[in-house]
């Protein structure tokens, strides 16, 4: 059975009197352990689609079976529940809180489970999942402490503390210099390798997609299998990295 | 999530701007501050005013005799003697609301000690449980008479502060004999001083003897004598102003002829006595002495249904009460003022939880993103205000005490601490928090997060 399994799935933003399709008869599948790059250029609707993925957001239409569950009719909390067992989010902008220690910051998604870990255990899981990103002398630090790829390592640490089969990363290097940004892709592989975490990056960046063990090409709303020649030149000729 | 956690994360969340908190907190701590302080302000003011009104003699119920008529004119509570000492006695026996009984009798006259004299404001011929009843017990000086003193009609008095300054002048007067009407009684006590009533009257300026001694030997009047309509032709002996305006010569009202007193005699009884004092146990139960002592009364004066009483009673409740809510009209009306900064204040942290919910957009969409309900955000948001204000209050009440303390120690006014303010202070600050910071957690938690996790 596949972690993740999108049935034509359509969804559709209203504006003012239109309405503007995002994503067309998507149809996707991701096994248990993969490493999964979602590519596309901004406005292809790589967004709506990891928003989706995420349990963000509801497709207007279609199914959305997630670990064995169709998450796409759920309400509101139920979709939070879901959100807090099973996916881990990485952002572009860390989202860290501020003025927080990282070992509180990594704690936090914890104080929202159901049924949840005394105090103690919480943080001893937390102490645990940052040692494993390589933090374990920073736990007390704020965010304004660390350094860019360390506060995306805390980040990490925080969407895996509540043992998720699904970490949903949202352009992780966006915001990082090129070396942590081979640091924390490198983090992302090991994790899968080692410890079985399904990772999906989303990007728009090749080079972060070639960590990727399969990429999906997302344009204009709909999943294509090869990129377009015309976009692949064109961000060849803006010389890869934007 | 958990309520331990969940005040742990308010709380540190609001520790995330410590100087902000304090401010928006300001307001309640001020409102919180004013109506402890009132309170205890209050409070105080209106137990000194009881102390006062105790020192008149705590729940004191006066039994004045009838009226008197004849043709028609009355002449007024006291000009007809109805009440005797059986009277006070059975008083005390069979009313179970009433503490004590001193029956009264009084006398107006001179009073001599060697070369110097002085006419006592109030002499009173009583009991020794009149001490009781005023809460005189108290000598400065001395012991007070006994119930073998009344039964014998000894010649034994006390003496109020004022007398004995302007009898003796400093000499002490213990066991001095001194005359009054020529009858001499021995000094055996002195009264502790108690100053000035609330109508400004010297209370110290007394002089206590056995009802019966006074009865006895030093008025012996009998009914004619006290009997307004009679003493108002017989008055001229000491008043200069009746030779100048003579009035043996017209009388006023008609007298009654001989067949008339013969139809409705007017029994004399010579243990009359002049009032009844009487103390009931407790303030509360003064209008229950008061039906009894009536029932009482009317039944050991043969009064049938349906005929006005032939004694008054009077009670000090009256006043009690009015000085009471004046003090407690005062003490509302600040604790409207200062539920009204209350009230000012809750519209601060209003002002600033809205504040904080736009600043803190992200944070809201990533804990929605990481699994918060909108229940959960919206729990947070609102213990953030209630802790704010319960903090709020804390530091209110310590000021409020502190503040009236400073009343206390600067002016010297009367304060006491008054629980109930302290309960009434938590209740409202906690209530003020969550009826201010309902609307800003509302408004949180109907974010979508995808909207606030891309909020700038």
């Amino acid at each position: 059975m596949p972690l993740i399994q999108l049935r034509r799935v359509f969804k559709n933003y209203r504006m003012g009197e239109l309405e503007v399709p995002v994503l067309v008869d998507v149809s996707l599948e991701i096994q248990k352990g993969e490493l999964v790059a979602i590519m596309g250029a901004s406005g292809s609707g790589k967004t709506t689609l990891m928003n989706i993925l995420g349990c963000l957001d509801r497709p207007s239409s279609g199914e959305y079976w997630l670990d064995g569950e169709e998450v796409s009719k759920m309400g509101a909390d139920q979709r939070a529940m879901v959100r807090n067992r099973k996916i881990g989010f990485v952002f572009q902008n860390f989202n860290l809180l501020p003025r927080t220690t990282a070992l509180d910051n990594v704690a936090m998604p914890l104080s929202y489970t159901a049924g949840s870990l005394s105090q103690r255990e919480a943080r001893k899981r937390a102490r645990e999942v940052l040692a494993r990103v390589g933090l374990a002398e920073r736990l007390h630090h704020e965010p304004s402490q660390l350094s860019g790829g360390q506060q995306q390592r805390v980040a990490i640490a925080r969407a895996l503390v509540n043992r998720p089969p699904l970490v949903l990363a949202d352009e992780p290097t966006g915001n990082l210099d090129s070396r942590t940004s081979e640091e924390v892709l490198a983090l992302f592989e090991e994790l899968n390798r080692e410890e079985g975490v399904t990772v999906v990056l989303v990007t728009h960046d090749p080079h972060v997609a070639g960590h990727a063990r399969r990429t999906i090409h997302i344009h204009d709303g709909r999943i294509v299998g090869e990129p377009p020649e015309a976009h692949r030149e064109g961000i060849l000729r803006k010389g890869g990295v934007p | 999530m958990t309520w331990y956690r969940t005040v742990r994360t308010a709380l540190h969340s609001l520790a995330r701007n410590p100087m902000r908190a304090l401010l928006t907190t300001l307001g309640i701590v001020i409102g919180v501050g004013a109506v402890i302080a009132m309170m205890e302000i209050g409070v105080g003011s209106s137990s000194a005013i009881r102390k006062t009104i105790a020192s008149m003699g705590a729940n004191v119920l006066l039994v004045l005799p009838g009226t008197a008529s004849s043709g028609g004119v009355s002449f007024g509570s006291g000009s007809v003697m109805t009440l005797t000492a059986e009277d006070a006695e059975a008083l005390l026996k069979e009313c179970p609301s009433v503490r004590n009984v001193a029956p009264v009798v009084r006398a107006r006259t001179q009073v001599v000690y060697g070369n110097r004299n002085w006419v006592p404001a109030v002499m009173y011929g009583t009991t020794p449980a009149f001490l009781d009843v005023r809460d005189w017990t108290e000598l400065a000086e001395g012991e007070g008479f006994t119930e073998r003193d009344v039964l014998n009609a000894n010649k034994v008095c006390l003496l109020g502060q004022t007398l004995v300054r302007e009898l003796f002048a400093g000499e002490s007067p213990l066991g001095k004999e001194i005359r009054v009407k020529n009858v001499s009684f021995r000094v055996i006590g002195v009264l502790s001083p108690k100053g000035a009533n609330m109508m400004g009257m010297d209370q110290d300026d007394i002089l206590l003897a056995p009802w019966t001694t006074i009865k006895y030997r030093v008025t012996g009047s009998s009914l004619q004598s006290l009997n307004q309509s009679s003493s108002s032709s017989s008055a001229s002996s000491g008043n200069t102003l009746s030779r100048l305006y003579p009035s043996s010569g017209v009388q006023l009202y008609p007298q009654r002829s001989e067949t008339q007193a013969g139809d409705q005699p007017m029994p004399v009884r010579f243990a009359n006595i002049d009032q009844i004092l009487l103390a009931a146990n407790s303030a509360e139960e003064i209008p229950s002495a008061i039906e009894q002592v009536t029932n009482l009364l009317r039944e050991r004066h043969r009064i049938r249904p349906g005929d006005p009483d032939d004694f008054n009673i009077r009670d000090m409740t009256e006043m009690t009460r009015t000085l009471a809510s004046t003090t407690s009209l005062m003490t509302n009306l600040l604790l409207w003022v200062a539920m009204i900064s209350l009230v000012v204040g809750g519209v601060g942290i209003m002002n600033i939880m809205l504040v904080s919910v736009t600043e803190r957009t992200r944070e809201i969409g990533l804990r929605m993103a990481v699994g918060a309900r909108a229940k959960d955000v919206l729990q947070q948001f609102l213990v953030e205000a209630v802790v704010l204000c319960l903090v709020g209050g804390a530091l209110g009440i310590l000021a409020g005490h502190g503040g009236s303390y400073l009343v206390w120690l600067t002016l010297r006014w009367p304060v006491e601490s008054s629980p109930e303010a302290v309960a009434a202070a938590v209740g409202v600050s906690a209530s003020v928090g969550m009826v201010f910071g309902f609307y800003p957690a509302w408004k949180a938690s109907r974010l979508d997060p995808i909207e606030a996790l891309r909020y700038e």
